[in-house]
């Protein structure tokens, strides 16, 4: 079966249920470029093993459910990993960490939906990179906030600088993490928030 | 150019084994994060064993969508498919994660920082 997605046709890992008592389930996205620690970061927050699926898609971004007469150039392979993270007794929080891509695809549209906003991981050796997937989550109206994640041997530039490069408005937090370490994360994910509790007209009383 | 749009161009169409032939099912709501729960006691003759294996999973207790997907090793699109399927024949519960306008609440967010913030 062309789109049987991982490696191992049957989970051997006895899944961890959702708490009876929880209620309400949100997700945030970590998306950014190719090997930037999306993977890392979702696995370090993650209270279960981190999951993944694998979409195989037609190159307009079509599902393909059969590779019958599709030749292999025409097709190729989306990874996303997930992870779950238990913030109270009724509230779960879901990352979703997914690579940025040149086409809005179906499963990109499954994973704006409903999402509260995305930290966008960023690597100073290669800010032009993240152009694409900022630009993604403008065009849907999806609020980000950057992080950018200090590679042993990338340069240091000053906040202003990486500002300007990637062009940010100046409301648009920018944070550095290291995605290997958990307070690390969510300190990123805690400034995502605040942010978008200034985007949210404040409740009285 | 446009690439050629494959499934229009195959002259024989497979049958789609797990999703029963709907490759394009008309209903594509599912949340990712929609939390699913087996309903008890319902029979599964008739079911694919894709169905029956999505059934055991959440019979102990809920997963969100993506985790299905990611337990039954199947890609996100056809698990919707298959749990679509699964609602409305009765044998699954789908939960909706948060309605839209509380999206955005205060409260909420207030509650999400909160829960990082002891967590971490
Ligand atoms: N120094 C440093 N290394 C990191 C950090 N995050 C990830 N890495 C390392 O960078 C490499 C790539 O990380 P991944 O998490 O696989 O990156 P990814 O974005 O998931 O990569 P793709 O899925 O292939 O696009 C790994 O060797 C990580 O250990 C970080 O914050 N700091
Ligand atoms: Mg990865």
């Amino acid at each position: 079966m062309g789109s049987a997605p991982v490696s191992d046709p049957v989970d051997p890992i006895d899944p961890i249920y959702v708490s009876d008592t929880v209620t309400t389930a949100i997700k945030i996205l970590v998306v950014g470029h190719f090997a930037v620690g999306k993977t890392t970061f979702v696995g370090t927050l993650s209270e279960i093993r981190p999951l993944r699926t694998e979409e195989t898609m037609t190159q307009a971004g079509e599902f393909v459910d059969d590779l019958t007469g599709i030749p292999d150039k025409t097709t190729t392979t989306v990874a996303m990993d997930f992870g779950r993270l238990t913030l109270n007794e009724s509230l779960v929080l879901y990352l979703f960490g997914a690579p940025g891509q040149k086409r809005f695809t179906q499963l990109w549209q499954d994973m704006l939906n409903g999402a509260l906003g995305a930290l966008v991981l960023t690597d100073t050796r290669r800010l032009d990179q993240s152009f694409d997937i900022m630009g993604l989550l403008e065009e849907h109206g999806m609020p980000y906030a950057v992080a950018v994640n200090q590679f042993d041997g990338a340069p240091m530039f000053p906040e202003a600088e990486i500002r300007e490069a990637l062009d940010l408005l100046p409301e648009t937090p920018l944070v550095t993490c290291d995605a290997r370490e958990a307070t690390s994360g969510a300190g990123a994910l805690i400034s995502l928030i605040e942010y978008l509790q200034t985007r949210t007209p404040q409740e009285q009383g | 150019m446009t690439p050629p749009r494959p499934r229009h161009d195959r002259g024989l169409v497979r049958p789609y084994v797990v999703t029963e032939g709907r490759a394009h099912p008309t209903r594509n709501t599912l949340d990712l994060v929609a939390l699913v729960t087996a309903v008890p006691d319902r029979p599964l003759n008739g079911l694919s064993p894709e169905k029956r294996r999505a059934i055991e999973l959440c019979r102990p207790g809920a997963l969100s969508v993506a985790e299905m997907a990611g337990h039954l090793a199947l890609p996100m699109s056809v698990t919707k498919v298959l749990l679509s399927d699964l609602v409305d024949s009765g044998h699954v519960h789908v939960r909706p994660p948060v309605p839209k306008a509380q999206l955005a609440d205060a409260r909420l967010l207030q509650e999400v920082l909160d829960g990082l913030r002891s967590r971490f």
